[in-house]
């Protein structure tokens, strides 16, 4: 068997050791990882700007819906909010913008919604299904008004992650003005629950689990993601490698 | 130096294309199945239908790959990603490509295609017998494959292969969004990561017979076939 792989392999050149060698290749690296690109202008060129994600019927929801990541802040600042049924959370909108926001949640309440039942994909494999209603954020950025510079969208959220870095996430502006972006408050006619990211987290529906940042606190509007966290454009993106773009 | 007459039993068998695709998909083949396993490692589960987390009911739950088989070598899924998503385009559009060119230069029709008497029971029987008994065509019935050999190469080509392609696409919230029709025809993405993870499992299958096959038949004269076209038809028993 290894040495019908080698023979086949035409050596050892791509053996298993050997492409772990070649990963610690800082320029092997960089090409390994710029397959990104790709994707994200295959999928760009593929598809229509406003092009929906699936939207499944009632009875396809997911009979658990699972949390994943953290499953409770649990800063005091956290808990302070949670205590007193969110009353005093505010979502901030700065940065890059013409006027800055800081919207309560019944503020949020009172915006349009909008309603759509999803699919989450995790990048792990697992997916459920769940119905999710909030704001759209276009909504929100027409409020604030973009600046001409600004590129990105920034979220700041009120979990830290095991090493002490808050976790952040970002899209560009064609997610960020997708119908299907919004600003959820509520998971199956219900509150978001803490787990699921109380009390208000961002859905980026044609893209993986962890774009879809919980625990929000803030949106910054920026016209580079350099100087943020690592500058990878979100924690797992700057600790763990992942990709920036989640479309596949 | 007199010429020697050329051989009539070295015969011409694989194309520069067939050459070119079989080691470029020997290696990414490898490279995707290795790296799909420490993906497969992030959530060793697997489902039917749209959804599938761990409250919802698994047909299939193993534990995680060992790191010998899994690139790389140890957990990360972020880095399997990497190799799995930068090698997967480059295999599908020298699948698409050599399709193309195999049609065009009639290696399909010619040489792939099951004609009638390869599917004649009684030939079909034969074959299996042959390859049971280890029992490979020698002389003029060596030029041509049978009907093991065509059914297995046109099911990886355009069963297998395909399939690991676009149930992969079907696995991408993206490809959901730019190509709805795929999700339907798999009925839903856990049903799609199933029959990716089947495909892939059938072709690893495929490659160890491939080179069990290879190791049985005369290893130097099938590797000299695939590296330089030239196969040397086996002399007829006496």
């Amino acid at each position: 068997m290894i040495l019908a792989r080698r023979t086949l392999l035409l050596g050892a050149a791509a053996s298993l050791t050997g492409c772990d060698r070649l990963a610690r290749n800082e320029r092997f690296r960089e090409a390994l990882f710029s397959a990104e690109n790709f994707h994200r202008w295959a999928q760009r060129s593929l598809m229509a700007r406003d092009a929906l994600a699936h939207e499944f019927r009632p009875d396809q929801i997911s009979p658990i819906f699972r949390a994943n990541g953290t499953a409770n802040p649990n800063t005091p600042e956290y808990k302070a909010l949670w205590r007193n049924g969110f009353a005093d959370w505010r979502l901030r909108v700065d940065g890059r913008v013409s006027r800055e926001l800081s919207l309560s949640l019944s503020q949020l309440h009172a915006l349009p919604h909008r309603e759509q039942i999803t699919r989450h994909d995790c990048v792990e494999g697992w997916s459920a299904i769940g119905k999710w209603r909030g704001v759209p954020l276009r909504t929100i950025l027409d409020g604030a008004g973009l600046r001409s510079d600004a590129r990105y969208l920034v979220f700041h959220c009120a979990d830290t992650m095991g090493n002490g870095s808050a976790y952040y996430e970002s899209i560009d502006l064609i997610d960020a003005v997708h119908p299907q972006t919004i600003l959820a408050f509520a998971l199956n006619d219900r509150p978001l629950t803490v787990a699921n990211g109380a009390p208000l987290r961002l859905r980026v529906e044609r893209q993986l689990g962890y774009k879809q940042a919980k625990y929000l606190t803030r949106i910054e509007a920026v016209s580079t993601l350099a100087g943020i966290g690592r500058g990878k454009g979100g924690y797992w993106e700057d600790h763990a490698g992942y990709d920036w773009y989640a479309g596949i | 130096m007199p010429r020697a007459a050329p051989d009539p039993d070295l015969i011409e068998r694989h194309r520069l294309s067939t050459r070119l695709w079989h080691w470029l998909n020997a290696l990414l083949l490898y490279v995707l199945f290795t790296s799909g396993l420490g993906i497969f490692n992030a959530h060793p589960r697997l489902y039917w239908g749209h959804y599938g987390a761990n409250f919802d009911h698994a047909w299939l739950v193993l534990d995680r790959f060992p790191g010998w088989i899994t690139l790389p070598g140890h957990y990360s899924l972020a880095l399997s990603r990497h190799w799995h998503l930068a090698a997967a385009p480059i295999f599908a559009f020298a699948l698409l490509a050599y399709m193309l060119w195999s049609l065009g230069n009639r290696h399909v029709q010619r040489d792939l295609a099951l004609t009638r008497a390869d599917v004649a029971p009684r030939h079909i029987w034969r074959d299996i017998l042959d390859h049971a008994r280890l029992r490979f065509p020698r002389g003029e019935a060596a030029r041509r494959y049978g009907f093991l050999q065509k059914a297995s190469y046109i099911g990886v080509i355009f069963v297998a292969l395909p399939l690991v392609i676009l149930t992969g696409l079907t696995m991408s919230p993206g490809m959901n969004a730019a190509i709805p029709w795929l999700i339907d025809l798999f009925g839903g993405r856990q049903s799609a990561r199933s029959i990716h993870f089947l495909a892939a499992f059938a072709l690893a299958a495929f490659f160890l017979v491939h080179i069990l096959m290879v190791l049985l038949s005369g290893p130097f004269n099938q590797m000299r076939a695939m590296l330089t076209g030239r196969y040397r038809l086996p002399a007829e028993r006496p």
